[in-house]
């Protein structure tokens, strides 16, 4: 027996390690994940908006539902209406306490009637237990035993359909199917965390380094390259798409009341179904929908003038960010505090500065001037931003389908 | 000579409160003189080398969530207290394999995930739980129990501020305190958890000093203690003093004397003399006589009333709850110098574990079979035993290559049928060293030398009642305003001007110095009103 | 079909309570009980001819004094419920191990008297401990009188009630309320501890403090577990209530007030679930078919059943499941009954003469008389009973509690005949090693039995016919969960606002409209009745 190591790599560790040029790594749910291979990231995050890039998302939660009961499991842990998803469609979704809190988000894919993958952020598996009473329903773990890649990137699809033997250019947006890559049993999602057109894959833990030596092998006239974690966190900021324990704190971490939010105070309204089969926290949310919601969840984009003007009493341009900001700030609206900003950053495509932010209703309208709070020079100054639509980029890629 | 012998205040005994006590006193100008009976102070905290080279944390051995008040007040720190971390907590299992928890939350997450994957997403459930207990629970810990049989207008205050309190806090968090103080360890912990090991070794927490089994109900809300630290800012709260828990009372008597607190050792305090329900004194066992208008007793509520007093100056509804005051000791100490690294071998040769705990707690059968064979009057054949061995810690502890083990053991009976006598107390080191020797194969030919302590040898050496190491057991009906006794919870006894500061008071328990420093407040704030109101009134009540 | 007002599931004597005060008030109730008799625990049957048992519980000690007042229960005549309660002035008998007897009777004085030859100082103590614990009693019964306060997140009515509360414990003094507090915690041997020495008179009350409950005298709570015993015995220990004709009589006699008050009592029928619509019960289903719609659900099944076994798990929050399972039962009684062709005779204590105890004819005079035998000479020996189940297996020298029902009624049983109803603890519900079975079953009621000749030599001889029931047994037979007598142990974490979980202490649900009011509710079993009245105080209150 040994003591266990804190941190593991991934099935893809092999070959990720010796690529990570700038030894810079992170730790993900117990395991290494770079947060950039090269030295800087940039090129990287061009990879994932003008070419195509792998990004190592093997230390997600995974979990397995199977068995008659597995779509009644499902409908009674998340927010969406599970008996409206067809077999090869996947589902965004929060998932709530009693409380209608939101515990965690993830994907559900619906591999089969009675056959579904839940990756979380959070560990679930006590959650889907719990919830599993009087039903006739497998929960499996596949944490370790599947490990996934992320291929994301404009020129994904021209990748992957080369080196796949299904019909993959016709997977729709948010679709998933089993197909072979180089010979590699997988499922391929539509899905990613860039909000750009891309695909995740999944494959068994064993296969993992064959499918990324299938991928480079075909990827370089594609202009595939990994990508690590900082890229991954400025493309998921354009898109606008929430970061746990960043935008949001998973409920039953939670230590005051005040750190949980609900669905529609998150900007995921959209997925509660109300008219769904009773899920975790519906009464809440039933209840919460009656009356006007206290907090909204907006983009803001900084106002460039007055950045600028904040900079310049100090004699400075200004400072943008390199990497995405997770530390939270105040928001003023007429000298009041009226939220708070959580991932904050510089969109190298848009050329804005970017954030989310969690707003008070009556602040949250698009276009609301609102007062960001920046440090120029060891001072607290104020700068201008404006309430937005999140997502920020949203190509049409992103959806189509040829 | 009478000018000598005349203070402002007298600390009988100097354990940790007593100095802590003195210290403050100290501080506020007092003339100070804290008494202890052994050649040394620190009471249960204390290093001493009984075997050449090698120094043994002899009786309690581990800084268990020392007040940071404490520390930064009497800057502990200049005085030469240095904490290291403990930082992982090793469960050896009989089938070669073992449970760890360690100071890395994925590293603890992956070991739990062997035993059970359900318990290690539970485990950060029941973590995020304890630390909004232990901050409900906080303010609690650093109030003047209130009386509440006659409450004056500042008992009301405290009373009303904890009624506020307890409103305040959402439904969840009150049931959940609701049920760790009523329920067993075993029991609270089997609402979480599914591992027997793990569930065995976090009761193992809760039985501690208390003659109870980890299925005995009112073992639960111990567990609380063990996340007490991280809301203190308390970065270490769980740690070892280098050069042993000696240590810790040497920089706090090292304060005291910074603020002009004479200590005298080889001084035993045979009476504390009173005159028309005041204290005016003490006398030693060789007849000197010291007198101070505030006299402060760090010792048990037993010895305290019972031994220093005539419990006929007291009142007879208090003597009677002091007579029935539980002080039932349950644990003994082993300390083992060794020619060599102990070698666990579940996880055989160096590493970090080494410098962390090791808790031999298989399972909740285990602890109470343990808890059986002492109940009826015997000790525990295969003891549940906390490890640590501080060389590994501190090197300066034993000589290089050397090391010392120091073995909390439970349980052990006081009143042990037929008596304690020297086969009977190798008898129950035996069954020590012959249980470890199952973890640790190479530990009986590497002792070098063994110290045994039953309850009455800690009874008997370190001055704890019955050798219990909390001056009384730590039981609902004895915390808070009933520790150690309704309306004189509040440092005060019935006798004007004599005082108590020791662990008999709230909140009682582990090196934590809050007794001793709360009564010191106490005290200044008693002479002030006395002083305000000129030297006749009464103080305090 | 129009829906009643309210279904109530199960007419034992809470279910009976609860159905009689909302039909007094106005309300259409109907009772539905699987079983064909009234009076759910409280049972007589004619388990051999000629013979009528007390199969479930076989003494009453503190009915709910506004039950038996406002309902006549006790009153003859056409409009009373003719129930006839006899009281025997011995309450316990103890036999010890050399043969002689400690017996305790309702006089104080007397009882001092018993006790002397076992210690001189604890006979004198003996009058001043049951003022103590007739005041404490006295205490516990205000708690027991009023739904558990909400603290937490307390509203201004919380804080009202509280205050009432507050003013009702303040005017018994604060200084028993106190007392009370420090009480409750307690291991009923540290209680003991405090007052007495002899070894055979600790023992004999601290079986009072673990009836029920799977915890030994050592272990803190049962130190409450005595004084629940005590509320409404007026500082007696084990007083002892015999309803004569059987225990039945007592349900019949709560039927003849339910329906006479209005209600209507359907018996022979299961229920199969409750009926949840959008969150809020809508009647019941039966297991025979048909269904009854009310706009009420009032259940007096114990809280797990109604809830994880009735109601469709997805109509209930996962915290709020799992403090359902988390509900501790853990049976532990197990009842033996037995018909004897001759009067069980206690070993005289041959010694007993000699150094002056009581025992030999006195004590027989005790169990003729109808005392309750009480095998539990010291605390020890409880303990020693209780280390067993703790592992998993029944006491191998259990703790008994027998009482010779046909002493104070000889109508229970043949000319000339006996009957004796033995309680034994432990016989854990959960065994570690197998499951009940009839093997089992036989081998504890010869355990039983042999314990018994211990102290009754002419047992073996004297039985005609043994029937036992092992926790298994009783579950089934009585619905009792995991065979426990009072629908939940009554631990300290089980009770007040623990129970039947933390958060739901007030009889309600999570379910609009659908309440508890069984042994599992506030204040818990033991034929108190008032978790039958409190509920129904509360659903009244609710109708406001």
């Amino acid at each position: 027996m040994r003591v266990p190591s804190a941190v593991r790599g991934t099935p893809f560790h092999e070959r990720t390690g010796p690529l990570c040029q700038a030894g810079n790594w992170r730790r993900w749910a117990g395991h290494f994940a770079a947060s950039s291979y090269e030295p800087t990231h940039e090129h990287e995050y061009q990879a994932i908006r003008s070419a195509c890039a792998l990004i190592d998302v093997s230390p997600l939660y995974k979990y397995r539902l199977s068995g008659p009961g597995a779509a009644a499991l499902a409908n009674r842990v998340v927010t969406r209406d599970v008996d409206r998803q067809d077999v090869g469609r996947v589902y965004y979704t929060p998932w709530c306490d009693a409380a209608g809190k939101v515990r965690d988000d993830g994907t559900l894919h619906r591999l089969g009637a009675s056959d579904f993958r839940l990756t979380s952020a959070e560990p679930t598996l006590t959650w889907l237990h719990e919830n599993a009473r009087g039903l006739d329903v497998n929960i499996e773990e596949e944490t370790e035993r599947v490990a996934a890649l992320a291929l994301q990137g404009p020129r994904s699809r021209d990748l992957l359909r080369r080196i796949t033997d299904g019909d993959v250019a016709e997977l729709r947006y948010f679709g998933v199917m089993s197909a072979r890559i180089a010979g590699i049993a997988a499922e391929i999602s539509r899905t990613g965390y860039t909000g750009d057109l891309g695909y995740e894959i999944w494959v068994r833990a064993a296969d993992a380094i064959p499918l990324w030596d299938a991928l480079t092998a075909a990827g370089g006239p594609f202009g595939l390259a990994p990508a690590g974690m900082l890229a991954l966190d400025m493309a998921r900021l354009e898109a606008g798409l929430l970061l746990v324990d960043v935008d949001f704190i998973p409920a039953h971490r939670a230590i005051i009341e005040g750190q949980k939010s609900s669905p529609y105070e998150l900007g995921l309204g959209w997925t509660v179904s109300l008219e769904a089969s009773n899920f975790v926290g519906r009464a809440a949310l039933r209840a919460e929908r009656a009356r006007p919601p206290a907090w909204r969840f907006r983009g803001i984009a900084l106002d460039w003038e007055s950045l600028e003007a904040a900079y310049a009493t100090v004699g400075l341009p200004p400072q943008l960010p390199g990497t995405t900001l997770r530390d939270s700030v105040p928001l003023y609206a007429g000298g009041r505090q009226v939220g708070y900003a959580t991932s904050r950053g510089w969109s190298p495509t848009l050329k804005t500065y970017l954030g989310l932010a969690h707003l008070e209703a009556e602040s949250a309208v698009v276009g609301t001037a609102l007062e960001i709070e920046v440090t120029v020079e060891h001072r607290r100054r104020r700068a201008g931003a404006t309430v937005a639509k999140a997502p920020f980029f949203d190509p049409e890629r992103k959806r189509a389908t040829p | 000579m009478r000018a000598t012998n005349t203070y402002d205040a007298i600390i009988v005994g100097g354990g940790h409160n007593g100095l802590i006590n003195a210290a403050y006193l100290a501080r506020a100008g007092l003339r100070v003189v804290v008494l202890e009976r052994r050649h040394l102070v620190g009471g249960a905290a204390v290093t001493e080398e009984i075997f050449p080279g090698f120094k043994y944390s002899v009786a309690s051995y581990v800084v268990s969530l020392l007040r940071p008040e404490i520390i930064r007040d009497l800057q502990l720190a200049r005085h030469g207290l240095e904490i290291l971390p403990l930082e992982s907590t090793v469960t050896p299992l009989p089938n070669g394999d073992y449970l760890g928890r360690w100071a890395d939350h994925d590293q603890t997450r992956r070991d739990l995930y062997r035993h059970s994957p359900k318990d290690a997403e539970a485990y950060d459930d029941f973590a995020t739980l304890m630390y909004q207990l232990a901050w409900a629970v906080k303010p609690l810990l650093g109030v003047v129990p209130p009386d509440p049989i006659s409450p004056g207008l500042r008992d009301l205050k405290t009373l009303l501020m904890l009624g506020r309190h307890a409103r305040g806090l959402d439904e969840k968090r009150f049931h959940a305190l609701f049920k760790l103080g009523t329920m067993s360890a075993a029991d609270y912990l089997d609402e979480w958890f599914e591992s027997d090991p793990l569930k065995a070794t976090m009761s193992a927490s809760g039985i501690i000093g208390t003659f109870l089994g980890p299925r005995s109900p009112g073992t639960a809300y111990v567990l609380l203690h063990h996340y007490m630290g991280e809301i203190d800012g308390v970065f270490r709260a769980w740690g070892f003093a280098r050069g042993g828990n000696g240590m810790v009372s040497e920089s706090i008597a090292s304060a005291a004397k910074s603020h002009g607190a004479e200590i005298r050792t080889g001084a035993t305090v045979e009476r504390v003399l009173t005159r028309n329900g005041w204290v005016h004194g003490v006398v030693l066992d060789d007849g000197e006589e010291l007198t101070a208008k505030t006299v402060v007793s760090g010792v048990d509520p037993k010895r305290t009333f019972l031994g220093l007093l005539d419990p006929d100056e007291l009142p007879d509804d208090f003597a009677r709850a002091i007579r029935r005051f539980r002080i039932r000791g349950s644990s003994g100490k082993v300390n083992l110098s060794l020619s060599e690294a102990p070698e666990f071998s579940c996880l055989p040769g160096g590493g970090p574990h080494l410098r962390g705990a090791f808790s031999i707690s298989p399972s909740l059968d285990y602890l109470e079979r343990a808890y059986d064979d002492a109940k009826y009057g015997g000790f525990s054949h295969r003891p549940y035993m906390d490890i640590v061995i501080p060389s590994m810690i501190d090197p300066g502890m034993a000589p290089p290559g050397r090391h010392v083990m120091s073995i909390f053991v439970q349980y052990a009976a006081f009143d042990l049928k037929g008596g304690w006598d020297d086969a009977k107390r190798e008898a129950f080191g035996d069954a020590v060293v012959d249980t470890l020797s199952e973890y640790v194969p190479n530990l009986a030919d590497s002792i070098l030398h063994r110290q045994v302590l039953t309850p009455l040898d800690m009874q008997e050496q370190l001055g704890l009642t019955e050798g219990n190491i909390f001056h009384g057991e730590l039981t609902p009906q004895q915390l808070f305003f009933f520790r150690p006794s309704p309306a004189w919870a509040d440092y005060r006894t019935p006798v004007r001007g004599f005082y108590q500061c020791g662990s008999g008071t709230h909140p009682g328990g582990g090196v934590c110095g809050a007794s001793g420093r709360l009564a010191a407040l106490e005290i200044l704030r008693d002479l002030r009103r006395r002083r305000g109101a000129g030297t006749t009134a009464a103080p305090g009540r | 079909m129009k829906a009643c007002d309210a279904v109530v599931i199960g007419a034992g004597h809470n279910g009976l309570i609860a159905a009689a005060y909302l039909a007094r008030a106005g309300l259409r109730v109907v009772v539905v009980e699987r079983s064909e008799a009234a009076g759910g625990c409280g049972a007589t049957e004619e388990v051999w001819p000629g013979y009528r048992v007390d199969t479930g519980a076989h003494s009453l000690t503190g009915i709910d004094p506004r039950v038996m007042a406002g309902f006549g229960l006790k009153e003859a005549g056409p409009r009373g419920a003719g129930l006839d309660l006899m009281s025997p002035a011995p309450c316990v008998v103890s036999p010890q191990p050399e043969g002689e007897a400690l017996i305790l009777e309702r006089d104080p004085a007397r009882t001092a008297d018993l006790i002397r030859p076992f210690s001189a100082r604890d006979a004198a103590r003996w009058p001043e401990f049951v003022r103590a614990m007739s005041r404490a009693s006295r205490a516990l019964g205000v708690l027991y009188g009023t739904l558990p306060p909400r603290l937490a997140g307390a509203g201004r009515g919380d804080l009202w009630e509280l205050l009432r509360l507050g003013a009702k414990m303040n005017r018994l003094g604060r200084r028993d309320a106190l007392e009370l507090m420090r009480l409750i915690p307690m291991t009923v041997e540290e209680l003991l501890h405090e007052w007495f020495e002899s070894e055979a008179l600790k023992g004999t009350l601290a079986a009072e403090g673990i009836r029920g409950i799977c915890q030994g005298p050592l272990a803190s709570g049962t130190g409450y577990m005595f004084l629940h015993h005590m509320v409404g015995a007026g500082g007696v220990v084990r007083r002892r209530r015999q309803v004569r004709g059987g225990m039945g009589a007592l349900g019949d006699a709560l039927r003849r007030v339910a329906v006479a008050a209005g209600a209507e009592v359907r018996l022979g029928h299961e229920v199969a679930s409750i009926r949840v619509e959008d969150g809020h019960a809508t009647g019941i289903a039966l297991a025979g078919g048909g269904e009854i719609a009310a706009s009420r659900v009032v259940s007096s099944a114990d809280p797990g059943h109604t809830l994880l076994g009735l109601v469709d798990p997805g109509e209930l929050a996962p915290e709020f499941l799992r403090a359902l399972d988390n509900i501790k039962y853990r049976g532990v009684v197990a009842k033996v009954h037995l018909a004897l062709g001759e009067p069980p005779r206690l070993r005289s204590g041959g010694d007993a003469a000699q150094t002056a105890l009581p025992g030999g004819d006195v004590a027989q005079a005790a169990l003729l008389a109808g005392a309750a035998i009480t095998v539990a000479p010291s605390i020890h020996y409880i303990e020693r009973a209780y280390d067993d189940a703790k592992y998993g297996r029944p006491s191998v020298r259990p703790v008994l509690d027998a009482v010779l029902t046909t002493a104070l009624d000889p109508s229970l049983a043949p000319e000339g005949c006996h009957l004796l109803s033995v309680a034994s603890q432990y016989t854990p519900f959960r065994l570690t090693h197998g499951s009940w079975n009839a093997e089992r079953r036989e081998a504890l009621g010869d355990a039983v039995v042999q314990a018994l000749t211990e102290h009754i030599p002419n047992l073996e001889g004297a039985i005609l016919h043994r029937h036992v029931l092992t926790p298994a047994d009783l579950a089934d037979r009585f619905a009792l969960p995991e065979g426990n007598i009072h629908h939940g142990e009554m631990t300290l974490d089980q009770v007040f606002l623990g129970r039947p979980v933390a958060g739901w202490a007030r009889y309600r649900t999570p379910i609009d409209g659908l309440y508890l009011c069984g042994a599992g509710t506030h204040p818990g079993g033991g034929l108190n009745g008032r978790p039958g009245g409190g509920a129904a105080a509360r659903i009244l209150r609710d109708l406001k």
